[in-house]
């Protein structure tokens, strides 16, 4: 049971971060190892990619919490996408939908 | 409303982060069987997951073993994960719980202390016993063919009125 993590380094200065799998209490570390440094180089756009994850608990929204706040101090930005309707639910329970920049499943990947 | 459970299940495991994946299927799996809708059995998975999480990071300094009990009612369905660790004190924690405040700049955000109010909304009922370590009881009603309640309590979309 792992998570599967691909990053890609595009152009204009922004990094991608693809997820697979069930972000929970045994695979969170193996996400924040990969974004925690993505987020402190500066001036970078950190966008992460969730279409592949079908699960995720507080363990994993802690991880993207400390992204936030990690690139709120380093003078990057960070930015969600491709959330599933279960994974987006958690962030709008939670309130983190208010504070994270959020985009969810685009309609043509249905 | 029926008081004696119809089914009994129960396992022990290593308080680990690797086991609560464990726990999560075969809480699915029992849910599925009992026949709850798909974003029941995700709502169960999330906060029994939730449950033992809290019991892998607080309960024990060293190893020790989290025990999952479902208990099958003909209307709802029962689940307690508990541990022999060490106990905290869940009315001084309820009081911080809640979601994100959307105003706090993002430098004060916290990053534990939802686990405990993700398990509050998932659920139907929610208690906690200390007597020996920490058991979270957590209750979730089966919905058969009547207005499903989602998390908020609004009523969710639901297929009745197509026929």
């Amino acid at each position: 049971m792992n998570l599967d993590i691909r990053t890609e380094e595009e152009k204009d200065n922004s990094n991608i971060l693809y997820v697979g799998g069930e972000i929970d209490a045994y695979t969170a570390p193996q996400l924040r190892e990969a974004l925690l440094p993505l987020t402190e180089k500066d001036g970078t756009n950190v966008v992460v990619d969730l279409s592949g994850v079908d699960y995720i608990d507080s363990t994993g929204l802690g991880i993207f919490i400390g992204a936030l706040k990690s690139s709120n101090s380093n003078n990057t930005t960070l930015k969600l996408i491709g959330l599933n309707s279960r994974v987006k639910r958690l962030f709008s329970i939670t309130g983190l939908d208010e504070v994270m920049d959020i985009d969810e499943e685009r309609e043509e990947a249905k | 409303m029926s008081d004696k459970a119809v089914d009994y299940i129960e396992m022990k495991l290593p308080a680990k982060a690797e086991y609560v994946g464990v726990v999560r299927l075969t809480v699915s799996g029992v849910a599925n069987r009992v026949g709850y809708s798909y974003d029941d059995i995700e709502d169960l998975k999330i906060a029994v997951a939730e449950a033992c999480t809290n019991v892998v990071d607080h309960a024990y300094k060293q190893n020790g073993l989290m025990a999952l009990g479902c208990s099958v009612f003909k209307d709802k369905i029962e689940i307690v994960v508990s541990d022999n660790g060490q106990s905290f004190n869940f009315d001084d924690l309820k009081k911080g719980l809640g979601p994100i405040d959307g105003k706090k700049p993002i430098g004060e955000l916290e990053e534990g202390g939802l686990g405990l109010f993700l398990i509050d909304s998932l659920m139907d009922k929610v208690e906690i016993n200390r007597e020996s370590g920490v058991a979270i009881v957590m209750t979730k009603f089966l919905q058969r063919d009547e207005v499903e309640q989602n998390a908020n309590g609004v009523p969710a979309p639901t297929n009745a009125q197509k026929q």
